[in-house]
């Protein structure tokens, strides 16, 4: 099990895929991706792990700590992630209002293009 | 423009309680960040969650009195014209971009302007953006 | 003491001019400030080429941190040539764009779509400048968000469903390529591009950096819609309004594009991509399929900009193929290809674009005689399309001419082949266009409002068919520095 972190990854992965694709609900499919977004943070952040290791500040009798950068990455990688999920959502608000619905096979109706 | 939910008593004398406090945790992330765990993004989403929860239990309009869409929209700007000013400014103080060392007498000093200007800017930045876009999804649904 | 300053500046200028846009609000002046900061990034660009060639490589380290532990920008020539071509497009199209956002957005929303464009032209050359690759993963994201926004402000409703199909191909491409960077640090501990380089030959034939280079490999073709992962580009180029379709069509696959080289080449090196990973095989398949069926897809389409869109896989599919041969004359041909085809689609796009403006709308049926009404604008159109066939004395004839040229070296005589028939494949669908605005007989009377367009979008279109035929015959900065570009970046010179 030295590797489970891994396995958490690949699930949530395949499972925010699964909702990406499956789900008609364009809402739902946002979720999805925010889904599949967490496990690339997760991936990340568990990397930065260093076994033994504490919290990266500086203290006597301590010589390993885990590994800050990931973090740091993991931050902006979330900051970009909370402006995608806004400008989908905003998205799909807009859909909404042209359209009268958020299904996919709805809209598919109404104009040929999706 | 909805609106505010049903008036509670509870809710107002809560959120009335609430709001200055979480205001001033905010202003603490924000000018601690330099030193401790912090700095402008999170400073700037406290900020903004004081503001919801203010528009949340008084109704978007009082909100809107303070935030309008020019307001917000001038401190996005400036947010982001303070990050790049400081660049600039190190810039021409003889260092590379965001060079802190050259903005102060000696690179310490330099480095605390350099980073308390920078946060300050993501600050401003994050938090009118963030009720920007709280307020387009909250406008939104309102119309016709 | 400027000079030395160049990389950030070239990112620092259109940044600063989108919140300069947002600040003042106002149409004109977010317009002024638009195309000024265009225009600065354009001189700074020229001068980074001209700095690359005589003194090499320029490195900048910001905010003072040394190489491998801060962020470094760094230019050589290859981006140098990326980033000419990504900022003279942008120029003439911003000249184009004040009359004809002026028709196409809503006027509240102006000076909002000249902040967002400043913001994608900022990640673009972001995206090229930067030594980094975290940095680059990151202005990857700051261009695609700006650019499904610039997309979606479209007053068409398909506009925004294109977007939203856009947004999430892009968002998965993009998160590949996180991926592949998250895999990457885990073997090398390092984000700096150089570094890498220098880290990845002693842990190659590890699982974890082949995994990496295929999620790098994956996500980069969404990005840059190679063929089975095209899907959500002819929407997004529909729909869009005509400044944009032109400015994305022109520029966002290219940088793309760049990221592909810049990574396969310089970060992984030859050996990995090409010789271990098969990269070849799979680059020469996949390229070939994308120029049958993007030209294929081109012929059948009803509304023009769509054919165009089309025809942009397809070339996305000769660019990939120059880069499979992983020769120099190969890689020269895909860099000539990257810098003539923005050329040829952003004048073909503008042209388009004149066309809109006039009738609203960009289907064939359209556009039945319109070339005695409008030809100054067809005939830039018809010199566009010829360049896009490859006809001699334009750019497309020189960016071809080499690519069979490099396959022919290769001993690939039926590649050389299908570039050849797949040539003929693009003289059907812009036939059918020239056709349409030649010889058909206009179906409805013509209206008042359907003379020729206004000379501010005029010039640029023209400005480019002009660029299309010098650079088809005075061939001395494109030839002169792209095959210097593919050897430096098969590193074969020093």
């Amino acid at each position: 099990m030295g590797h489970f972190n891994y396995w958490i990854v690949i699930y949530l992965m395949m499972a925010g895929f699964y909702i990406m694709i499956v789900q008609g609900n364009l809402v739902k499919k946002i979720v999805g991706l925010n889904i599949f977004q967490a496990s690339i943070f997760i991936m990340f952040i568990s990397m930065g792990k260093v076994e033994d290791g504490t919290a990266p500040i500086l203290v006597e009798g301590t010589t390993y700590y885990s590994s800050p950068l990931p973090h740091v990455l993991i931050l902006t990688a979330i900051v970009v992630g909370v402006a995608t999920t806004a400008l989908a959502l905003a998205l799909v608000v807009r859909i909404n209002e042209a359209h009268r619905s958020v299904e996919e096979d709805e809209i598919h109706e109404q104009d040929k293009s999706f | 423009m909805p609106n505010p939910i049903q008036p509670n008593l509870v809710l107002r004398v809560a959120g009335k309680m609430l709001i200055p406090i979480i205001l001033m945790f905010a202003l603490y992330v924000q000018f601690h960040g330099e030193t401790g765990p912090g700095g402008g993004f999170q400073a700037g989403v406290i900020f903004t969650s004081a503001f919801i929860l203010y528009a949340l239990v008084f109704g978007i309009g009082p909100a809107r009195a303070v935030a309008t869409d020019r307001v917000l929209r001038v401190l996005a700007a400036f947010g982001v014209l303070l990050y790049i000013g400081v660049g600039i400014a190190s810039l021409l103080s003889g260092g590379n971009f965001l060079d802190y060392d050259v903005l102060g007498e000696n690179a310490i000093e330099g480095q605390h302007l350099g980073i308390f200007l920078i946060e300050l800017g993501v600050g401003f930045t994050v938090a009118s953006v963030m009720i920007i876009i709280f307020f387009a999804f909250a406008e939104r649904g309102a119309r016709p | 003491m400027i000079s030395h300053h160049l990389p950030i500046l070239q990112v620092i200028v259109p940044l600063l001019a989108a919140p300069l846009c947002l600040l003042l609000y106002d149409r004109f002046l977010s317009w002024c400030i638009s195309l000024f900061a265009s225009g600065i990034a354009f001189l700074i660009a020229a001068l980074l080429l001209h700095q690359t060639l005589h003194t090499g490589v320029i490195s900048y380290e910001l905010g003072g941190w040394a190489a491998p532990w801060g962020i470094e920008y760094r230019v050589d020539i290859v981006n140098a040539f990326v980033l000419l071509i990504v900022t003279a497009i942008s120029s003439t199209i911003i000249v184009f764009a004040k009359e004809s956002v002026a028709q196409e957005i809503y006027a509240e929303r102006i000076p909002l779509f000249y902040a967002v464009y400043m913001l994608f032209l900022c990640g673009l050359l972001g995206v090229t400048v930067t030594g980094d690759v975290f940095n680059l993963f990151v202005f990857m994201e700051i261009s695609a968000l700006s650019s499904y926004t610039l997309i979606a402000i479209s007053e068409d409703r398909r506009a925004l469903t294109a977007s939203y199909q856009y947004l999430f191909l892009g968002t998965i491409g993009a998160s590949f390529i996180l991926i592949s960077i998250g895999l990457l640090y885990s073997m090398t501990g390092t984000l700096n591009m150089q570094d890498l380089a220098r880290r990845l030959p002693a842990v190659s034939g590890n699982r974890t950096v082949e995994s990496a280079f295929a999620f790098l490999t994956v996500g980069i073709s969404i990005k840059l819609a190679l063929v089975p992962l095209h899907l959500w580009l002819p929407n997004a180029y529909t729909y869009a309004p005509s400044v944009v379709s032109a400015f994305i069509a022109s520029t966002a696959t290219k940088v793309a594009f760049y990221v592909l080289l810049r990574f396969m080449f310089s970060v992984l090196g030859v050996t990995l991509s090409f010789q271990s990973m098969l990269l070849s095989g799979i680059f020469l398949a996949l390229g070939i399929a994308a120029i049958f069926v993007g030209s294929t897809a081109a012929i059948f389409q009803d509304n023009i900009k769509r054919m165009l869109a089309y025809s942009s896989i397809a070339q996305i599919g000769y660019m990939v193929l120059g880069v499979s041969f992983a020769t120099v004359t190969g890689l020269t041909a895909a860099l000539l290809h990257l810098f003539n085809h923005a050329l040829i689609k952003a004048a073909l796009f503008l042209a388009l674009g004149c066309i809109f403006y006039r009738f609203g709308s960009a289907s064939m049926n359209q556009i039945y005689g319109i070339g005695r009404r409008m030809p100054w604008t067809m005939t830039a159109f018809v010199i566009g399309g010829l360049s896009l066939i490859g006809v001699p004395l334009t750019v497309g004839f020189i960016s071809k001419w080499y690519l069979v040229l490099a396959a022919m070296e290769a001993g690939m005589w039926l590649v050389a082949a299908a570039i050849l028939a797949a040539s003929l494949l693009t003289v059907v669908y812009i036939w059918r266009v020239v056709e349409a605005a030649w010889f058909k007989v206009p179906v409805q009377s013509p209206t008042a409002n359907t003379g020729e367009v206004p000379l501010s979008m005029l010039l640029p279109t023209w400005a480019l068919i002009i660029a299309n035929r010098y650079f088809g015959i005075d061939t001395s900065l494109t030839v002169g520095v792209a095959p210097q570009a593919a050897e430096w970046l098969l590193g074969i010179t020093g």
